[in-house]
């Protein structure tokens, strides 16, 4: 039986104490090539999000029939069948962006944080809190990475949501900063993302710095 | 000798008379600079200066740090006066903001303050500005219009919307475009018309290096540089640029031409000589400078930024730990492995 703390345990690792982006700084590549702009970053973070969710579920179902000795590429091929079907349903009804991602989504493949928490968690746990663990590791990816390709494009090109016609037709992106604002290119190229990246570890350690000192003074 | 180890006679040397002096040796450089091409360049000096010093105080106090030794050394104010220097006069004001703090904040007191950074701030400063602002980082000011210090000063202040008016090409970019747009025209021409070839080099330009090597000259003088990484530099760069001049004289500008254009001389005596970013031993800076001077010069000409020796430093910067451990001295008393 699954009890409400374990999944709230489960929640509170993928989206804050193991983040994948903050905390074990796994996927950097993508992280770097395509936060360019907040819905880029949404959407590559919600194909990583169904692939982790959906291996780990898959993983986790067949993990008692899976040899020990030849597991890794076991877990690949699984791996690798849900990015392709992922890869296929975003080229049919999401082609814009798919187009725009590129390599990106096939490469989820190579991402890190779906082989470790397959190894780490689904491998050991059953179906269901595998799944969830799978999604909360993606939401923990996909907030940062909104915010990431958020500040990105907020200071890169002086607009957010742009790219958001693709998906919505009705909606258009925001321009936030007047016309006038020059765009600083700086924090398009990868460079930028480096640094607000560890802008945003800096900001996490400092709160769990604070919040430990605050706890040690009570 | 080759040895770098103690015992040393000791020089009464402290950071702050080492900055106090290059900041004097940049004087001539810039008192020419604002005599010649324009006085914008006291207005974006000051700019830096105070940005320098409002964000050093700031990160100081943030990294919990006492403010006075730090902020007296000088070595912000060098940094300001580099990113003024290297940056074109007539920026906007914010320009010259953003990148002063991009040097102070992130490229010196994010790596740990003075003689923690492994790359030159001010040189850092230059990069992220024209990689972002690649458009207002090449308006240098036009030097055969006659254009009035008020211009200029509305230009910066981003009040004056007519920057064409103001500017035009650098001689090197004149140099550049001839060499990609037509690679079959002899550069003699070009290279003859007035408005760009002065005595040696650059018009009106080489009177600004020149200064800066007579600021250069005295600061080897009073031993604040070593001669070897400035010698490394311009070695390096003559090198390439006489091999490239020898091998097609219709295509490439002459090695004097070149030293006394753009930032040349600027970058030998007060840009390789850092002595944070650069190597320890004098063979590694002879190396750190012969490097630097070829990169400088094939970004220069073959790039497609206007000037290289910002990026060839940086690039450098990076390698100096290597290099360092290729040059290590023997130790006194062990055999060369």
């Amino acid at each position: 039986m699954i009890t409400r703390a374990e999944l709230r345990e489960i929640f509170a690792n993928g989206v804050w104490k193991q983040n994948s982006s903050l905390v074990q700084t796994l996927g950097l590549c993508p992280l770097l090539a395509v936060t360019t702009t907040l819905i880029n970053g949404a959407m590559l973070s919600l194909a990583t999000l169904l692939v982790t969710g959906l291996s780990g579920f898959t993983v986790s179902c067949l993990r008692k029939f899976i040899p020990y000795e030849i597991r890794m590429p076991i877990f690949i091929m699984i791996a690798a069948t849900l990015v392709t079907i992922v890869d296929q349903c975003m080229a049919s009804w999401l082609s814009e962006i798919h187009n725009l991602l590129g390599i990106f989504i096939p490469l989820i493949i190579t991402n890190c944080i779906v082989f470790a928490r397959i190894e780490a968690f689904a491998a050991k746990n059953g179906p269901i809190q595998s799944f969830f663990d799978g999604v909360s590791m993606g939401t923990g990816m996909l907030w940062t990475l909104v915010v990431l390709g958020g500040m990105r494009e907020l200071l890169g090109n002086g607009t957010l949501f742009s790219g958001i016609e693709s998906i919505v037709p009705s909606l258009s992106g925001l321009r936030v900063f007047s016309d006038g604002y020059p765009g600083i290119t700086l924090f398009v190229l990868p460079p930028g993302a480096f640094i607000l990246l560890a802008c945003m570890i800096a900001t996490k350690n400092a709160f769990l710095a604070r919040r430990k000192a605050a706890e040690a003074s009570r | 000798m080759d040895f770098i180890s103690p015992p040393y006679l000791s020089r009464n040397a402290n950071v702050q008379g080492i900055m106090a002096r290059v900041l004097f040796a940049l004087l001539p450089g810039v008192a020419v600079y604002a005599c010649l091409i324009g006085p914008a360049i006291l207005l974006q000096i000051a700019i830096a200066s105070a940005t320098a010093l409002a964000a050093e105080a700031a990160m100081l106090k943030l990294r919990g740090k006492p403010l006075r030794p730090c902020l007296t050394d000088g070595s912000a104010l060098v940094t300001a006066f580099l990113i003024a220097l290297t940056f074109p006069p007539i920026v906007p004001w914010w320009l010259t903001v953003f990148g002063t703090l991009v040097a102070i904040v992130i490229a010196k007191h994010l790596y740990g303050g003075l003689g923690q950074n492994p790359f030159n701030p001010a040189m850092v400063a230059f990069a992220a500005c024209i990689v972002s602002f690649p458009a207002l980082m090449s308006q240098w000011p036009s030097l055969t219009l006659e254009t009035r210090f008020i211009d200029q000063i509305l230009a910066v202040l981003g009040v004056s919307r007519e920057l064409d008016a103001l500017t035009s090409a650098t001689p090197l970019d004149v140099l550049k475009t001839a060499l990609r747009l037509a690679p079959g025209t002899p550069i003699a021409e070009t290279l003859s018309d007035a408005k760009i070839h002065g005595a040696v080099g650059s018009r009106v330009w080489e009177y600004v290096a020149a200064a800066y090597l007579l600021g250069g000259l005295w600061l080897l003088r009073c031993k604040v540089i070593r001669w070897h990484a400035p010698t490394g530099f311009l070695a390096g760069f003559v090198a390439l640029s006489a091999a490239c001049w020898l091998f097609d004289p219709g295509r490439f500008a002459s090695p004097l031409f070149h030293v006394f254009s753009g930032g040349v001389v600027l970058g030998a005596f007060f840009i390789v000589t850092d002595p944070v970013t650069g190597c320890a031993s004098e063979k590694g800076n002879l190396i750190f400078g012969f490097a630097a001077g070829i990169l400088a010069y094939t970004i220069r000409v073959f790039g497609s930024y206007p000037d290289g020796v910002a990026f060839s430093v940086l690039i450098l910067n990076l390698c100096a730990p290597l290099v360092d451990l290729m040059t290590r001295p023997r130790v006194f008393g062990m055999k060369k492995k």
